[in-house]
């Protein structure tokens, strides 16, 4: 009877999740690998001393536009923020009531953060966003209860950035709703007056929808009805948003299988009710990336009405500098903070949307 | 039937049965409102400029002022509506605002065809050039293929055309639709001379440049630029008013009528002239729809011409323009109030 | 066995007349689009209605007869000839083909990055992953007008004077003026003489550089500014792209001998560009309209050129109308074409 040789030992692979493996995959890997890795190492560390130099250690942080000047070339002026903050974040708003629009968008703010956690989804939300409006434009406007009355082209900076974005988005809503809906109803006039207006405004710049709110709005309507500047730019933005939002929510009603229309006819429903509780929630829960891609774009689009001379962050920004000779060479460090705000914002949403579409997922695969 | 479809039905009607456009008249709504919307410049130091608190200031703005306490017996019933150059005349043919104050030059096209009438002239000027001292540029003919920033839509950009072709300069043109972008784009170094009215180029000289000594604004005038206030057409007695208010005080400049001496010369003086300007012995505020005191009100509350123009735009100020043109015709200017009689 | 005779056909059953019913779904279908189409008519009735009304109490005219007048101003960026005693109609094509310029250019450009970039997302390379994300979030994350407006102030503010200009082999100028490059001109005799075609090298003169061509600061920040904001899309576009390429088309590529570079333009490149260029279309034409935002900084394109217009003339409504009608005309070519070729490329489904 043969004696069972045991084979020599291997030698025990190479582990993987060391930092060694982990460099010598990701860093090293291929020698165009280490080639790119040895590139972008050779010009962060040329380029990037001098940027922390001139962000960081030079910069001058103090409002003193001497010292600002000294360091001009070698070191960032970020005193110019301190000096001009409240103009640029707040617009022309008069001096002594600044406290107001500060209450007020951070209430809106709050309320917006509220609305995206689950566990603030009750019947409570929708009069706290009504409460919130109403407080949001009387502390702006003014007028009663002894706070003095602030007319709307006063209004400026992220008080209003945050106004023009979020109810925009709210009006469009509901509007885009009802054209995905049209442009898939049985009904051929309906579908074609959807589909029309759907594709003409996608045609067309927001530019030129802004020059018409500003310029033709007021030749359309009665004479001796003005209304408010800025109501007209909030509708010209809403109804461009609007087509937008109605191609994704086109997108997600095509989603929504037949069969659950044919379900729902068969238990009674009605045509509405079954797009209440039926279809939508399947539709609108199926497109929530795309719904959050388009709100996004909508806040960033509100920059847009600088164009028409109405000063929201981008435009006070212009105002607060461009005015002023000893701070305007700083302009590069103003245009660094409200880039910082924009970007926090937008990637908090676009954040947002994925932890959103996570929740949808894990909702999905029981 | 369902209540949706009723709520709809409503609405439909109720749009439908919302007016259409008719014609009103500017002088009942400012009455009816009882303020006047005055259409003004977005920041011109000089001619109409709001401070930190809110407070408008300038030629332009007294004039609307003086308006406003000849119509509605106080100076300060008026809405100052910030405009820029592009926005300026659609809003004044829609009706946002009743006159536009906004050192707006009167021409042809926008006294005819735009819906538009002028009042009368508040201030003659001419358009120039700047250009940075240190270009060593003294005449505005050396600016052979230079690059000049300019405001979209003005009398400028057209004058420029017509100068660059006349002297065969081949200017170029770097048109920007706001004044503030314009400014920071000729401070930054981007062209080499700016235009736009002489007047326009003090004020921002003033206002925007480090160290105004720096820039030099060229002596050649290269066309005429009479600023006033405009109104709508169609609107005679609203018209009538803004013109003859500018007149009074023009004609107060020249009688000698004064912030200070009104009162004391409407209870005291003996001249006819003086006697029927401030409503002692004529009443021609009758005529227009005013009461007998609407110029000594005007006058009031700003001051003669003269005095407006001292005040906001005269050597003494950082804006510092010379009269000039701008003197009374009896002392070889170019004011020649109409007779208020 | 016997035949059966034939049954002879029976009577066709009488017509039944069924009652029109006010209740029938027919019925209301059709009520509710008369419904639909009488109020919209009814309200565009009334909005023009008002409209003419205004314009006439004001006194503004309409017409487009406005387009045969003079312009009046110059434009300082023109691919044709242009003066300022040619026609209102003349400018608008000067804009139109300057927006045309910036758009090709811009859609060069952010073609070329956006593609550099989403591979760059998915290279094995930690940190060129890393720096292209942080391109991509950043440049998607801030308005573009923004963005355009600080390329301007970068060029406008930190390049030197003309008469400093960075010069590269004394061809090519930098300066605050723009980017000045030698031209390729004709001779005395035109272009069919070959001999004395040469190049035109731009010099610096008492106001600047002359001669040869050149870039003015607006074009470059403006096509600079799309190309790196569309760029940052379209680097989603392309990995998304990739991505939806199967892995087992690639593992199946490799089982039959191909090359990595072979598998790329044979498998990966077509399968990849059915899913990516829909999207891609998409973002050109973003990028088209985009390119209005050009007024804002002083580039004369066609929404620049229709707001000086409009300023000029009074004419708001026939403007804008142009400004509208022909972003209208460029969008829908541009679906048009891309439908075609999605026709022509999409994969036949059996």
């Amino acid at each position: 009877m043969a004696v069972w040789q045991m084979i020599p030992a291997r030698a025990a692979p190479e582990r993987q999740d060391s930092w060694l493996a982990w460099v010598r995959r990701e860093l090293l890997g291929g020698w165009l690998n280490a080639l790119t890795t040895l590139a972008l190492l050779a010009w962060a560390v040329s380029a990037l001393p001098g940027l922390a130099d001139w962000t960081l250690w030079q910069a001058v942080w103090r409002p003193d536009a001497d010292a600002c000047q000294a360091a001009r070339g070698s070191g960032a002026c970020w005193g110019v923020i301190a000096e001009k903050q409240r103009l640029i974040l707040l617009g022309r708003y008069p001096a002594p009531e600044h406290w107001r629009p500060v209450l007020a968008s951070v209430l809106l703010l709050a309320l917006v953060v509220a609305s995206g956690l689950r566990r603030c989804w009750n019947r409570w939300l929708l009069p706290a966003w009504m409460l919130v409006w109403a407080a949001f434009f009387g502390l702006m406007a003014g007028g009663f209860a002894g706070l003095a009355p602030v007319a709307t082209e006063r209004w400026g900076g992220l008080p209003l950035t945050l106004m023009l974005a979020t109810l925009s988005i709210l009006l469009a809503c509901p509007l885009a709703v009802l054209l995905a809906l049209g442009r898939r109803s049985r009904l051929p006039a309906i579908r074609v007056l959807c589909a029309c207006y759907v594709e003409l405004v996608r045609g067309v710049p927001l530019i030129s929808v802004l020059f018409m709110a500003s310029f033709l709005f007021p030749l359309f309507l009665p004479a001796g009805t003005t209304p408010d500047v800025l109501l007209r730019v909030l509708l010209g933005i809403a109804l461009f948003a609007a087509a937008y939002l109605a191609e994704t929510v086109r997108a997600g009603l095509q989603s929504v299988p037949t069969g659950q229309s044919d379900a729902a006819a068969s238990i009674g429903l009605g045509w509405w009710q079954t797009q209440r509780l039926v279809v939508l929630p399947q539709a609108l829960g199926a497109v929530v990336p795309g719904l959050m891609n388009s709100f996004i774009s909508i806040f960033k689009d509100s920059s847009l009405i600088t164009i028409v001379s109405l000063y929201e962050l981008t435009g006070s920004l212009g105002l607060a500098l461009s005015g002023d000779p000893v701070w305007r060479p700083y302009m590069i460090e103003g245009y660094c903070f409200i880039t910082a705000i924009y970007f926090v914002v937008c990637a908090a949403m676009s954040r947002y949307s994925l932890w959103v579409e996570r929740q949808q997922a894990r909702a999905l695969t029981r | 039937m369902k209540p949706i479809r009723l709520s709809i039905l409503a609405l439909a009607l109720a749009l439908a049965s919302l007016g259409s456009a008719h014609a009103g008249k500017t002088l009942d709504t400012i009455k009816q409102r009882d303020q006047i919307a005055v259409g003004v410049s977005t920041g011109v130091p000089g001619f109409s400029a709001a401070d930190s608190q809110g407070r408008w200031a300038g030629l332009d703005v007294d004039i609307g002022k003086a308006v406003a306490a000849a119509l509605l017996g106080d100076a300060n019933k008026v809405k100052w509506v910030p405009l820029a150059s592009q926005q300026r005349f659609t809003a004044l043919q829609s009706g946002e605002v009743d006159v536009l104050s906004r050192n707006t030059t009167v021409t042809l096209t926008r006294d005819a065809s735009m819906g538009l009438a002028f009042t009368a002239i508040a201030f003659y000027d001419g358009q120039g050039f700047m250009v940075p001292a240190k270009s060593k540029v003294k005449s505005a003919k050396q600016l052979k293929g230079a690059t000049v920033c300019v405001q979209s839509g003005t009398t400028s950009e057209k004058n420029l055309a017509d100068f660059s072709r006349a002297y065969k300069l081949n200017l170029k043109p770097v048109v920007f639709d706001k004044f503030d972008a314009a400014n920071a784009a000729y401070f930054a170094g981007r062209c080499q001379a700016y235009t736009t009215d002489t007047s326009g180029l003090a004020s921002v000289r003033a206002k925007d440049a480090k160290d105004p000594k720096e820039h030099l604004i060229l002596p050649e005038l290269i066309s005429k630029e009479p600023l006033g206030p405009l109104v709508r057409r169609g609107d005679d007695e609203w018209l009538a008013i803004v013109r003859w208010v500018v007149n009074g005080l023009l004609e107060a400049e020249e009688n000698g009528i004064t912030q200070a001496n009104v009162d004391q010369l409407k209870a005291d003086s003996t001249d006819p002239v003086v006697g029927r300007l401030l409503g002692k012995t004529e009443d021609t505020g009758k005529l227009l729809g005013l009461d007998r005191d609407w110029l000594a009100r005007a006058i009031k509350a700003v001051g003669n011409y003269g005095e407006i123009y001292e005040r906001n735009v005269g050597e003494k100020t950082p804006v510092g323009l010379a009269r000039g043109k701008n003197r009374l015709w009896t002392d070889g200017g170019l004011h020649y109030a109409l007779p208020l009689r | 066995m016997t035949l059966r005779a034939p049954v002879p056909p029976r009577a066709p059953p009488p017509r039944q007349h069924r009652a029109w019913s006010w209740r029938s779904p027919a019925t209301r279908a059709l009520l509710w689009q008369a419904l639909a189409l009488a109020g919209l008519l009814a309200g565009l009735f009334w909005l023009v209605h008002n409209t003419q009304v205004n314009m006439a109490a004001r006194g503004i005219q309409s017409g487009w007869d406005f387009l045969g007048q003079t312009a009046g101003f110059d434009i300082g960026e023109q691919l044709i000839a242009f003066d300022a005693g040619d026609s209102l109609a003349r400018a608008f094509l000067v804009g139109l083909l300057n927006t045309l310029r910036v758009a090709l250019l811009g859609i060069l450009l952010c073609t070329l990055l956006g593609t550099l970039v989403g591979l760059g997302r998915l290279s094995h390379n930690l940190l060129l992953r890393a720096l292209c994300r942080a391109y991509v979030e950043l440049f998607r994350n801030v308005p573009l007008l923004v963005q355009l407006l600080v390329w301007y102030l970068l060029l406008v503010e930190y390049l030197p004077d003309a008469s400093a200009a960075w010069s590269w082999r004394e061809a090519l100028f930098l300066s605050k003026a723009g980017l000045a490059f030698p031209t390729l001109v004709a001779g005395a005799n035109g272009w069919s003489d070959w001999g004395a075609w040469h190049w035109q090298l731009p010099a610096l003169q008492d106001f600047g550089i002359e001669g040869g061509g050149a870039l003015s600061p607006e074009f470059i920040a403006v096509t600079v500014g799309l190309g790196c904001y569309t760029a940052a899309f379209v680097a989603e576009v392309v990995r998304a792209g990739i991505r939806s390429v199967p892995p087992g088309q690639i593992e199946a590529a490799q089982s039959v001998g191909l090359s990595r570079r072979q598998t790329l333009r044979l498998v990966t490149g077509p399968l990849a560009l059915r899913v990516i260029l829909p999207p891609l279309t998409n973002q050109y034409l973003n990028l088209t309209k985009n390119s209005s935002l050009a007024v804002a900084i002083g580039y004369p394109d066609l929404v620049s050129i229709a707001n000086t217009t409009l300023n000029q003339t009074g004419r708001a409504v026939e403007c804008i109308g142009v400004i509208m009608l022909v972003y209208l005309a460029l969008s829908l070519l541009t679906a048009a074409l891309m439908a075609v070729f999605n026709r022509r490329v999409a994969l036949k489904e059996r």
